[in-house]
């Protein structure tokens, strides 16, 4: 079993939450979260790893940490 | 020179010259404001609109400053904010680059526009206000749309450029250029209650980071708009960075992400990885 801590930003919390810690038997890639969460590819703009850039595709495990932040692009 | 800078020197007072009298040698010795406000600056004189920049940036990082040209490309809700600080804080020289006009809907946050000048180009309007707030400044408005293929030569003399677009395709290309152009490049960007900024350096990859959906030329903004103050907050950021990194002073926010929530007013920062083989740790 593996404790991982979500974090989401901006309009992500709308009808979801802030911070929520979420328990998986196995490591649980960042896609697979996001698609949980009901957060589209296209809607993202930055996922963190322990305050570190990461990839989609990139695995979560035991104590990490992870932020999801929706993609801004106006000016 | 001798006569001018004499001049200058009976007039100086406290370390400062009047605008007044700015004014005065310009005109009684046949040359620009600027080139008055450069003499100033050069001989430790500063210009008095300056005297409340004095405790945090020295009278030769103000002529640094003067000596600067810095691009802004877009004159929207960021351009706007961003072209009217660089002007006041005293950047010598800037050239703003938008294809449009002012239309109503930009009235609730884009600072160049009013009812007046509604139809009218924004780079135009802008250069007008600068004209007024700082005369010294160099403003060299720009009616075209950037694309990588104008870029180089839009961006040509630049010590900075500043991404305030609305578009994520042409962010990118404009990441591409100032690589090109080895110049830094201060991004930001917003939608509804937040906002975003980063300084690229010329080897770092940081929108290619940020904006890795092929074909996304909008983001969240699209569904929330954008109101008056967060433009206002980024564009704030943005020529914040623009200042350190012209004076190479503080910590420019190279290689990290600052967000910024202005509804649960919250800051988080994301560190950036210089390029796609330094991603993120647990990957296949």
């Amino acid at each position: 079993m593996i404790t991982i801590t979500v974090k989401l930003f901006a309009n992500f919390r709308v009808g979801r939450f802030k911070v929520e810690q979420r328990d998986y038997p196995q490591a649980i890639s960042c896609r697979k979260l996001l698609a949980e969460l009901s957060i589209s590819v296209e809607e993202l703009g930055v996922l963190m790893i322990n305050g570190r850039h990461a990839d989609v595709d990139d695995l979560l495990s035991d104590g990490d940490s992870v932020g999801i932040f929706p993609l801004v692009g106006g000016g | 020179m001798f006569d001018v800078e004499q001049w200058i020197e009976s007039r100086e007072t406290a370390g400062l010259l009047n605008w007044a009298d700015q004014q005065g040698a310009a005109k009684r010795f046949g040359v620009s404001v600027a080139c008055i406000e450069a003499i100033c600056l050069k001989r430790g004189i500063l210009p008095a609109r300056y005297q409340r920049n004095r405790s945090m940036i020295s009278c030769r990082e103000q002529l640094c400053l003067f000596t600067s040209h810095v691009a802004v490309v877009g004159c929207g809700g960021l351009g706007g904010f961003v072209v009217e600080e660089l002007a006041r804080v005293g950047i010598g020289h800037i050239t703003v680059i938008d294809p449009d006009v002012f239309e109503e809907h930009n009235l609730n946050r884009q600072l160049f526009s009013s009812i007046a000048d509604l139809g009218r180009d924004k780079v135009a309007v802008a250069a007008q206000r600068i004209t007024q707030v700082n005369p010294a400044v160099v403003i060299t408005p720009v009616v075209k749309a950037f694309k990588h293929s104008n870029g180089l030569g839009l961006l040509a003399g630049a010590q900075v450029v500043v991404d305030a677009l609305d578009c994520i395709t042409t962010r990118l290309e404009l990441a591409q250029v100032c690589r090109a152009l080895e110049v830094p490049l201060v991004h930001g960007a917003i939608a509804g209650w937040y906002g975003h900024v980063t300084t690229q350096m010329p080897e770092d990859h940081s929108l290619e980071s940020l904006y890795h959906h092929p074909g996304a030329d909008k983001g969240i903004e699209r569904k929330l708009g954008n109101p008056s103050f967060t433009p206002a907050v980024i564009a704030s950021l943005q020529v914040s960075e623009v200042i350190k990194v012209l004076l190479d002073r503080g910590s420019p926010l190279s290689r990290r992400l600052m967000m910024v929530d202005l509804l649960d007013m919250e800051v988080a920062e994301v560190s950036l990885v210089a390029d796609a083989s330094e991603t993120g740790k647990g990957s296949p």
